[in-house]
């Protein structure tokens, strides 16, 4: 049994089975995304003045992913056209070119943006409080430009400073020694605490989050050496985002652990922004892995089919390469919703 | 290229010399559109008596507030486990819990609707009926379409799974509301993922793949796999009706799968997209960081579930419209005006979503846009209804038993379709929201409507997939009880909901005896009735597994004398569909047709001449049969 219109068009609506479906399935994608997307827009309209943050991801890098992956649909409608001109060869090159931008791009996203930003700390301390670190929020200078607010101190985490009950100590200590962690009995005596430190740098957040849950631990505050807008809150240079990302400063802050309302890593768990930014990204990547994954197989396992049917062959890299634009274009708004706006 | 004039026809000559599947490839990893129809029709149907069953136990619950369960109860304490049942103080086992209430109610709506009837009435009729009735070989992407049914198939697997994890199924009703969908089933007792809520979440995203697969094959099928000379205007309605419900469940579903994400990364990774600031759970701040929002979850929810109501009664709509164009042997009154009331509906369901928020409190300007356009919705629907109607105007009506479920349907959904009417006020539904009126409205919609018309599909189409007839015997047997028993059940809902019955009430309302005095006693009598309804199923159940080993084997491929394209196959339909090139000349419902030779005319036949017969012994309406 042979389905009609597999690989030529139906005369009455110009099209072949495969491209009407995979536009099908681009307009249900631009639902799922759309959801997303407005999921984005209800969050950021809804949240409070200050707690959208701005600024914190790599515009230069995210700029590269764009260009790459702009590139990348540039090769792919040059690997279609070679196979309709029925040029093997040209066929693998802009092939090839396709799927190592891909590949660069999954790359830049796994191993550079993501991980930095699971390092990084950030904690939201309570209205309340915001006078006692006017030194690292700055909200009397904003408030007096009128601008919004910062609820947030962030940086990298150099210490945390816990107290432990007796009985449980020893459960703590075999839980420095496995995480690599080191304690130090604290300066003032009035207080006694242990500060807990890494080995060469702080903890990491998602360390030291185990770490304050243990059984008998009580946080009693975090040593935050601060982010360059923390740093000099007050600084005109600080109010508005920078697209260049800058370099920590060497100030460290001691955040009370009662003065905080929320803090993590920069995980999706961080607050509506980080958590729409991953879903959004990690969906995207999703889609680009299976754009490489077709790509992979069409350059490896193509050549039989090309030399059966070319034009089944052409038709097969035509549609994949729709996809791969549709995914391009969700990654043109990503860029600018997330790194600019 | 060869395929565009093949057809899928040119290798019907070796259809003798094809070789017969093994056992997997036929049953399990089918690629044959009518394997996967039959498929996703037998899950629906065990998934439909599934869902009927868990209600079954929550009404003895609710006219019986904290009886144990007489006979199975211990069996259903052994199964669900103790977080569902109970023992009474003298240790009888059986008792629902009110954890149990909340997850069989979160279930039962789940499954009748995800797992039962869109199953059924799109998947199934639509997989199995579709390509026959344009006349196509198959689907336009087999295995896509395996994949569809599989991706369900592990969808039912979680569902059914999600019972058995500690702390048993989600309990948040269907809808699935954060907050308490983001913080129900978690903390001690839970596993942080193998509990109720999130395999819910999960077993949703499997399910809504599946039907994106589904939908996709049907539009594309429909667009381009028609015969030669099946136009658009020559579709039958049925078609027209899959079709619509195919680009509702392309549009509309994937906002749901991106909600259902989102609460997953709320449940599983502690994200804030539905939990709001400062949320306090158990007497304790929550650790969410907060500045979420839970009305978000309700409108990308809604703008699924308000389509989906349309998927689960369009499919219904059209196969009533062909068992009432063939057993009145004539016309479908209005085919054109219909066709585009079914667009006009599709198109607005998209913009009514939500009239099912009202009590959000969204201002009175939201409120009066959606109550427009929910007002708005009906006049296609009155198109529909009425035009069905007026197709029993002067038909010699044969009741066979397909025919006397889709007579029933058009009162039914009549009822359901009138009682929404005063839900789409704002002003009203803030008194009925969430009462037992609403209760009774949509089931009215989906019970004796769309229920009812999958019924009538099956007694219609049973002998195209069989090759065998259903009983009549025992289909009356069927009818008669279901229907009175379905108004038992569903009309005392309409009067306890006015009286203030709220929907959510664990035990039938006794604890609010004095407020709603008047109408509690109706309890006893819809719990009666819903036991009937399930007794009156069994003469179907035996019809449907008996019929397809002894049942009277069928007269010729067309059975009840319809003139749709389905009816030009072998049944039950070999691998390929048609052994014959198959060419249309003429519209779907060609019944009647004065000067014709006999009272139907198939679509496949070609025009005898030019001259129409005028031969005045020919217009009597007396059915041709030839068997």
């Amino acid at each position: 049994m042979q389905i009609p219109h597999e690989v030529t068009a139906r005369p009455d609506t110009g099209l072949y089975n495969a491209k009407l479906g995979i536009w099908l399935f681009l307009a249900s994608e631009v639902m799922l995304f759309g959801g997303l997307f407005s999921a984005y827009i209800f969050l950021r309209m809804g949240s409070d003045d200050g707690y959208w943050p701005m600024g914190l991801l790599n515009v230069p890098i995210g700029t590269m992913n764009t260009a790459i992956l702009i590139a990348s649909s540039v090769t792919v409608v040059l690997a279609w056209a070679a196979l309709k001109m029925r040029n093997w060869a040209q066929y693998k090159l802009y092939m090839a070119i396709t799927i190592i931008c891909g590949i660069i791009f999954l790359a830049v996203k796994l191993t550079l943006e993501w991980p930095e930003k699971f390092v990084h700390f950030g904690a939201f301390i309570k209205k309340d409080k915001w006078a006692q670190y006017e030194a690292y929020l700055g909200n009397e200078h904003l408030a007096k430009k009128g601008l919004a607010p910062r609820p947030e101190i962030s940086g990298h985490l150099e210490a945390v400073e816990v107290t432990v009950a007796p009985e449980k100590k020893a459960d703590f200590d075999a839980f420095l020694a496995k995480n690599h962690l080191v304690a130090e009995a604290g300066h003032d005596p009035a207080h006694p605490v242990i500060i807990v430190k890494g080995e060469h740098h702080g903890p990491k957040p998602s360390v030291a989050e185990k770490l304050v849950r243990l059984p008998g631990v009580k946080a009693v505050a975090y040593e935050v050496q601060l982010d360059a807008v923390n740093a000099e809150p007050a600084s005109p240079d600080n109010e508005r985002p920078h697209f260049i990302p800058r370099k920590r400063s060497d100030k460290v802050a001691t955040i009370k652990a009662e003065d905080i309302s929320s803090w993590s890593a920069f995980a999706p768990k961080h607050s509506p922004y980080f958590a729409v930014y991953f879903t959004i990204t990690g969906l995207h990547g999703l889609h680009v892995l299976a754009g490489v994954l077709v790509f992979i197989y069409f350059y490896f396992f193509g050549e039989k089919l090309y030399r059966k049917n070319p034009e089944h062959m052409a038709n097969r890299v035509e549609v994949s390469g729709l996809f791969w634009h549709f995914v391009d274009l969700v990654w043109i708004f990503v860029f600018p919703i997330f790194y600019l706006l | 290229m060869s395929s565009t004039h093949a057809h899928g026809h040119d290798d019907h000559h070796a259809h003798e010399d094809h070789h017969e599947p093994g056992f997997w490839r036929k049953w399990v990893f089918s690629t044959d559109h009518k394997m996967i129809g039959i498929q996703y029709g037998v899950t629906g149907l065990a998934f439909l008596f599934f869902g009927f069953l868990l209600m079954l136990v929550m009404r003895w619950q609710l006219a019986n507030p904290g009886m144990p369960v007489p006979m199975i109860g211990g069996m259903l304490q052994a199964f669900f486990g103790e977080s569902a049942f109970q023992s009474t103080p003298e240790g009888v086992k059986g008792v629902l819990t009110a954890n149990g209430y909340n997850a069989f109610g979160a279930m039962h709506g789940t499954i009748m609707v995800f797992f039962g009837i869109v199953p059924v009435a799109f998947a199934a009729f639509g997989n199995f009926v579709v390509p026959l009735q344009i006349g196509a070989p198959d689907m336009t992407f087999p295995k896509i379409n395996m994949a569809s049914f599989h991706c369900f198939f592990v969808s039912c697997i979680i569902m059914m799974g999600s019972f058995l994890v500690p702390g048993g199924a989600a309990k948040s009703g269907w809808t699935s509301y954060p907050p308490l969908a983001g913080v129900a089933d978690m903390g001690p007792g839970f596993h942080p993922f193998f509990n109720g809520q999130t395999l819910w979440l999960v077993g949703m995203i499997f399910n809504i793949t599946a039907s994106l697969l589904g939908s996709v094959n049907f539009i594309a099928t429909i667009i381009q796999l028609r015969a030669p000379g099946m136009t658009w205007m020559r579709l039958p309605f049925f078609v027209w009706a899959q079709f619509v419900t195919a680009w509702l469940l392309l549009l509309a579903f994937p906002p749901l799968e991106a909600a259902g994400v989102m609460q997953t990364m709320d449940r599983a990774f502690g994200t804030s997209f539905f939990m709001p600031t400062g949320l306090i759970v158990n007497g304790q701040l929550s650790e969410w960081s907060g500045g979420g929002s839970p009305i978000l979850w309700q409108h990308l929810f809604w703008f699924l579930a308000h389509p989906e109501v349309y998927v689960l009664i369009l499919p219904g709509i059209g196969m009533v419209a062909e068992i009432i164009a063939n057993n009145t042997r004539k016309p479908l009154y209005g085919y054109k005006a219909m066709v585009g009331a079914i667009f006009v509906l599709g198109f607005l369901s998209f913009i009514v979503w939500a009239h099912h928020m009202y009590m959000t409190g969204m201002g009175a300007k939201v409120a009066g846009f959606f109550q427009t356009t929910t007002i708005m919705i009906s006049v296609p629907s009155v198109i529909l209804i009425t035009a069905l109607m007026l197709s029993l105007w002067g038909g010699s009506i044969r009741f066979t038993p397909p025919m006397l479920f889709a007579t029933a349907f058009l009162p039914m959904f009549g009822i359901g379709g009138l009682t929404g009417i005063p839900l789409a006020f704002n002003a009203v539904d803030l008194y009925l929201h969430d009462t037992y009126y609403v209760i009774g409205h949509f089931h009215y919609v989906v019970a004796p409507g769309t229920i009812f018309a999958i019924f009538a599909g099956v007694y219609y189409w049973y002998p195209k997939a069989t090759g065998r007839m259903m009983n009549t015997g025992l289909a009356h047997l069927h009818f008669w009880p279901s229907l009175i028993a379905i108004n038992g059940i569903f009309f005392p809902m309409m009067l306890q909901g006015m009286a203030g019955v709220h929907r959510r009430w664990y035990d039938g309302g006794a604890t609010y005896e004095q407020i709603i005095k008047p109408v509690i006693h109706w309890n006893n009598f819809m719990s009666v009735s819903a036991f009937l309804l399930c007794a009156a199923q069994f003469p179907f159940i035996i019809n449907f597994c008996y019929s397809m080993f002894k049942g009277k084997k069928v007269p010729n491929d067309n059975p009840w004398d319809a003139t749709t394209v389905e009816w030009d196959t072998p049944s039950p339909p070999g691998h390929g569909n048609f052994t014959k090139e198959i060419a249309v000349y003429r519209g779907p419902y060609e019944y009647s047709v004065p000067g014709a030779e006999k009272d139907f005319t198939p679509q496949t036949e070609p025009p005898k001449s030019d001259k129409p017969a005028t031969s005045p012994a020919h217009l009597s309406s007396a059915p041709a049969h030839s068997h």
